[in-house]
């Protein structure tokens, strides 16, 4: 950020971008970035200083897109950037595969098991990924709800310690 | 091959955006159904996943209008919410009352799993924005098959009270399902060109899936197919109503930029 009352230092390297996009918290999992999720797909900057920003949404129907879009703006806003356009790509298709391993660990800390590897698996699969209990690691669990609290989690709970917790879909 | 917008001819334009309005109304009709149970689901984890669908089909309808945008400028809101029911192009399937649970969940089974079949064969288009729209939204619609098969089978082999009504509601469906799919003006077109799924080809698939489990799996009784169902422009008289509640807040507020 600036010092004292000199405009911002407009640092015209997409990593800044990067960095800055970084701290954009998920809406719905403030634990994990929105970079960390991997919904940024590409960041360019080009020498008129103009700022595009890609992001893939991890499913269409979620209500946090707006936050997202919004989130996104302000943030490059923030590094002194006037000239900033944020696009959305559906392909290729987000997936959890793209959740980083980071994440994942702070997603088991949160309470959230993370993703198993998503694959491609059949259209018509009726048996559920595996899915480790995030807070004894057990995988004597039960899938108690197919959908929870937002579309990208399922309701759990583990048989070892008896704690209820949210499984991320693989997707 | 991949087509893009300019290699489209007038007459594919036209149908393409037939084909896709009657996807999005079809969706946007059974969300709402599916939200009207919410707060009145019979347990609070099918309250969350029966909005949680009817969430999901939203989130395609706007894809499938997004798509249209792209061919014609029309505001997916717009036609959403100021559309009369003699505009809309949905089906007579998903206009239906919600009913009971069995009737809800049997619906949406045999919507999901033609919605899965469709969106499957479609990532293969020829027309590289629906290609990639079919990637993206049949990930999401393996779950609701999921969820919904199991439901058809935990009904139809629960009591006998559920199994009666599980079988009622098959009876009252299947004459309407086969109307999903009827192919709209100038189909056979987009299909020649490898622009969109071939519905006979899905309705093939369809029929087997749905054969194999609710027949031989769950044992109910698959009534005889009916007569050539009515065309998308014949509504049910539950549509009008359903639109009058559902377009009430937009239609008050019609400079709002927020609803």
């Amino acid at each position: 950020m600036a010092h004292g009352e000199q405009p911002p230092a407009i640092d015209h390297l997409p990593s800044a971008v990067w960095k800055a996009l970084a701290a954009v918290p998920d809406p719905e999992i403030p634990v994990v970035s929105i970079t960390d999720m991997g919904m940024v797909r590409d960041v360019t900057v080009d020498s008129g200083g103009r700022v595009q920003v890609t992001f893939t949404p991890t499913f269409s129907g979620c209500p946090a897109l707006h936050v997202i879009r919004e989130s996104i703006e302000q943030a490059v806003r923030a590094l002194g950037v006037q000239d900033v356009e944020v696009r959305s790509t559906l392909t290729p298709p987000w997936t959890t595969d793209w959740i980083n391993e980071d994440a994942r660990e702070r997603l088991r800390q949160y309470g959230i098991a993370p993703p198993a590897p998503a694959g491609e698996g059949p259209l018509i699969q009726l048996d559920a990924e595996p899915t480790r209990c995030p807070r004894c690691s057990s995988l004597n669990v039960r899938m108690t709800a197919s959908f929870g609290p937002t579309l990208c989690k399922r309701m759990y709970v583990c048989d070892s310690c008896k704690e209820p917790f949210e499984g991320f879909k693989s997707v | 091959m991949t087509a893009a917008i300019e290699a489209l001819s007038t007459a594919q334009t036209q149908a393409l955006i037939r084909r896709l309005t009657a996807l999005a109304d079809d969706e946007i009709i059974l969300a709402h159904r599916g939200g009207e149970w919410t707060g009145h689901a019979p347990i609070l984890e099918e309250d969350i996943a029966l909005a949680n669908i009817a969430q999901d089909e939203l989130g395609h309808a706007t894809l499938y209008l997004g798509l249209r945008t792209e061919l014609d400028g029309t505001d997916p809101d717009r036609l959403a919410f100021f559309r009369d029911a003699d505009e809309y192009t949905s089906t007579r399937f998903v206009e239906l009352p919600r009913g009971d649970w069995a009737f809800t969940m049997l619906r949406q089974f045999l919507y999901d799993t033609f919605e899965a079949l469709w969106l499957e064969a479609a990532t293969r288009s020829t027309y590289a924005p629906l290609a990639a729209v079919a990637a993206k939204a049949v990930r999401e619609e393996k779950f609701h098959v999921q969820h919904t098969a199991l439901w058809a089978e935990r009904l139809a082999l629960g009591t006998e009270e559920s199994r009666r009504r599980t079988q009622t509601a098959l009876e009252g469906l299947w004459p309407h399902a086969a109307q999903l799919f009827q192919p709209v003006e100038g189909e056979a077109e987009l299909v020649a060109a490898g622009l969109v799924p071939d519905l006979g080809a899905v309705q093939a698939r369809w029929h087997d899936l749905v054969t194999r489990h609710l027949a031989d799996k769950c044992g109910l009784i698959l009534p005889e197919t009916g007569a050539e169902p009515a065309p998308r422009t014949v509504h049910t008289e539950h549509l009008a109503p359903l639109l009058a509640e559902m377009q009430r807040v937009a239609r008050e507020h019609p400079n709002a930029e927020v609803w």
